[in-house]
């Protein structure tokens, strides 16, 4: 599967959306739930909840193993997506469209600091090895 | 190095997520666990266990020197391809391994053992053979492969894959075996379904999987038989019970004879131990999984979860754990986990059979 051009990513297999509304949409890569496996548990950070850049704020649990979620950049949760709690496997089913939580960034240029595809491939890749 | 089974090739061409277990590189599964693990509860599915070790004890007094050297009474077994599940313990009543033993005839048992296993049960064998009954002879089978295809159209499915399979095997009562040619056909399993375990020379091994896969049965990885053997209450060795735990604390009381005079290597330290723990069935009340490890708070103290996942059939999160002697199904209990004490129920297990929610 190829790697979305207009996401950035976390060394920690997050990507990242910037909205036109300014709030930043996170979830894990489609190459983090290949790792895992089927999900069957989803825990997202409570709306309104400060996170610091790299700080561990949600859980997602496979068959096979939990994993945490960080928080790609620093920011306030404005939205934790239900859906993907009640239907973890639609992370499986496409992991760029199952959303996790929204943030309010506490600096827009954080985004910057993430990788693009591109970088996200290279370290997909050098990980594997 | 990680070995490999002769279907090791099979597994690849169907694009088998390959993982180290126990040293042997298996399949994990081959896109969806969850899928495999419905396959077997619905239809039929089949997993390479080749990695698994038959050993074949020969010789006169095979039968008693296994009335020393396992748990359960082998004198259970009286009708040719009979088998038998069992503990051998060691002298402090700790389990050595698990494993089903096959009688064929006087002078020739099967015994197959667990994969991680397999050298350590050689030289304990071994050990108790030299003492006890020099004459017999202990045989590991690596030039056999051994599948398992379980599941309510098992049965239908090898019967079309191998004809000449049905008259023979067919008869066949849960927990008893045939020789079909160079096949040994056993109905036996670790899904809680109905199913065969074959085992057969290694290289006729990948011809017999293809045939399978032909008449519709469909590979299954280590994974969905991790979850299908936890719903059916089916222990695991080196999680469930090692040879730090007695079978008596491990949910195999049922397996070990403590009525007969038979003396069993392990026998005085089981009956001079306390009995204060015991296995039970868990089930999550609150969201989230139950892992192996994971402390279990009772009103009775505290105790450990051996076996946790998902259960797939009753989507929910299931366990066993080992829990003071006094804890009852019904009791509440709570569960650790990620420092959130979660509510859990006691249940009896198994949790699942033949399909069908027990819980």
């Amino acid at each position: 599967m190829t790697i979305p051009a207009n996401l950035k990513y976390a060394k920690s297999h997050e990507w990242a959306r910037l909205e036109d509304d300014g709030t930043v949409t996170v979830g894990i890569t489609h190459h983090a739930q290949d790792l895992l496996g089927d999900m069957v548990f989803v825990e997202n950070p409570t709306v309104g909840r400060q996170l610091a850049a790299g700080e561990e704020c949600a859980v997602v649990e496979s068959v096979k193993a939990a994993s945490d979620v960080y928080a790609p950049i620093a920011g306030e949760v404005v939205a934790a997506n239900a859906d993907v709690e009640g239907s973890p496997e639609s992370i499986n089913q496409d992991a760029y469209a199952a959303w996790m939580f929204r943030l309010k960034p506490a600096n827009p240029a954080d985004l910057d600091g993430l990788m693009d595809a591109a970088a996200y491939q290279a370290h997909v890749e050098s990980e594997a090895h | 190095m990680l070995k490999q089974t002769p279907l090791n090739q099979r597994h690849r061409d169907a694009n088998a997520k390959l993982v180290d277990f126990s040293g042997w590189e298996m399949p994990i599964h081959y896109g969806s666990q969850i899928e495999e693990h419905h396959t077997v509860r619905r239809d039929a599915g089949m997993f390479d266990v080749s990695h698994m070790l038959p050993v074949d004890l020969k010789g006169e007094g095979a039968r008693d020197f296994l009335r020393r050297l396992v748990a359960n009474n082998v004198d259970k077994l009286q009708s040719t391809g009979k088998a038998l599940y069992t503990c051998m313990l060691h002298e402090g009543g700790g389990v050595v391994d698990d494993l089903i033993v096959y009688f064929l005839n006087e002078s020739w048992f099967r015994l197959v053992v667990n994969a991680g296993c397999a050298d350590k049960d050689l030289a304990w064998m071994e050990t108790q053979r030299d003492a006890l009954a020099p004459g017999l002879s202990l045989t590991p089978r690596r030039d056999l492969s051994m599948i398992a295809i379980q599941g309510p159209r098992a049965a239908e499915k090898l019967w079309q894959a191998m004809p000449g399979t049905q008259e023979l095997a067919g008869p066949l009562k849960p927990f008893n075996a045939v020789v079909v040619g160079d096949m040994f056909v056993a109905r036996t399993g670790y899904t809680g379904e109905d199913g065969f375990e074959i085992m057969l020379p290694n290289k006729a091994a990948p011809y017999f999987w293809m045939a399978l896969l032909e008449a519709g049965v469909k590979p299954c990885g280590l994974g969905a038989r991790d979850t299908l053997r936890l719903e059916a209450g089916m222990n695991l060795y080196g999680q469930d019970m090692d040879e730090r735990t007695t079978p008596l604390e491990s949910g195999l009381a049922w397996t070990v004879d403590l009525k007969s005079e038979r003396d069993f290597i392990g026998k005085d330290a089981l009956l001079r131990l306390p009995r204060d723990k015991q296995l039970v069935g868990l089930k999550l009340v609150d969201r989230g999984v139950l892992r192996n490890h994971q402390a279990v708070f009772t009103a009775a103290g505290p105790g450990e979860i051996t076996s946790g996942s998902f259960s797939p059939t009753l989507n929910a999160s299931i366990a066993l754990a080992r829990v003071p002697a006094s804890v009852q199904p019904g009791d509440t209990v709570e569960v650790e986990i990620r420092d959130k004490r979660l509510k859990a129920v006691v249940v009896k297990y198994p949790f699942v059979r033949n399909g069908k929610a027990l819980i």
